[in-house]
């Protein structure tokens, strides 16, 4: 049952988002990387992740998606954009992508994988979650709140861009 | 909590799977019927974007201020400075003074974040 679930989702979420990369229109791919968002949530619940699907669901499809929605907001999309890149840039981008495969693949082939991992069903609830935040990465946890206040500092200096166009 | 030959826990979650498909079912059955069902009177009037009685001007992609996209990434940061107060919150007692330090030395940042924000009129309307 778990693994028919796991399957199904993994589908969902693998032919949502190559709809969401390859559908012409831009406010369906962000519906469709709206689905994707839940499936991985779900992915998250049947591998025992269960606060991280949550906060899946609350950061990615409740706050990301906005962002997403805005950018689109900001391309002028009543008339359809044509990207034509020329021949070098197209051959750069799947040497690129192929080059990023290859480093995929070779991760995954060095990887030991034993069997099932037993870790628990606790292991991923929010009550574990927080002994481990406040105490084992501690350190981390505190230097991320800088991360957020140079993204906030980011803010403010779009916002000085926008004062100078005006 | 634990049903045996199912992975305990994580079975609690299948009624919400059930819910989205209720839900989901529920959505598709009706949007079909109604197609079915509804009567069809196909012109100009009946298809054109309901406005108020007001005759719509232009489409609805047009170029929005920055300042919208500001307010949101601003709105991302404090969605995720409120995450982390899940863990916490849920071992409020035993994690206990420490605990309530250690949230305050992650809070502080935020909380310059938010009046140098302020300061530098990033909500700010004009």
């Amino acid at each position: 049952m778990a693994a028919a679930l796991f399957y199904a989702l993994s589908l969902i979420c693998i032919v949502s988002s190559l709809i969401m990369i390859f559908h012409k229109n831009t406010m369906y791919s962000v519906l469709f990387l709206l689905v994707t968002f839940f499936s991985v949530a779900g992915l998250y619940v049947t591998l025992n992740a269960q606060f991280l699907a949550i906060v899946h669901i609350i950061v990615y499809a409740g706050a990301i998606m906005v962002l997403f929605l805005y950018v689109i907001m900001f391309l002028n999309m009543s008339h359809i954009i044509n990207f034509q890149k020329s021949k070098a840039i197209k051959i750069a981008a799947t040497a690129t992508g192929l080059m990023f495969l290859l480093v995929i693949i070779a991760a995954l082939s060095s990887a030991t994988y034993n069997g099932n991992v037993t870790a628990g069903h606790e292991i991923g609830l929010a009550s574990t979650l927080g002994h481990i935040i406040f105490n084992e990465f501690l350190i981390p946890f505190e230097v991320s709140s800088i991360l957020f206040l140079s993204a906030m500092v980011g803010v403010v200096i779009f916002n000085k861009k926008d004062l100078i166009d005006e | 909590m634990d049903t045996g030959s199912m992975t305990g826990s994580n079975m609690d979650y299948l009624a919400i799977l059930i819910q989205f498909l209720v839900v989901l079912s529920f959505v598709g059955i009706t949007i079909i019927l109604t197609h079915l069902l509804g009567p069809k009177r196909k012109n100009e009037e009946k298809l054109s974007n309901f406005e108020c009685g007001i005759e719509s001007i232009g489409d609805a992609r047009l170029p929005y201020s920055v300042k919208y996209f500001l307010a949101a990434i601003l709105f991302v940061l404090f969605d995720i400075e409120i995450i982390f107060f899940y863990p916490w919150a849920v071992n409020f007692k035993e994690l206990g003074m420490s605990g309530f330090i250690k949230m305050i030395i992650f809070v502080t940042p935020f909380l310059l974040g938010y009046f140098y924000v302020i300061k530098k009129g990033v909500l700010k309307w004009h």
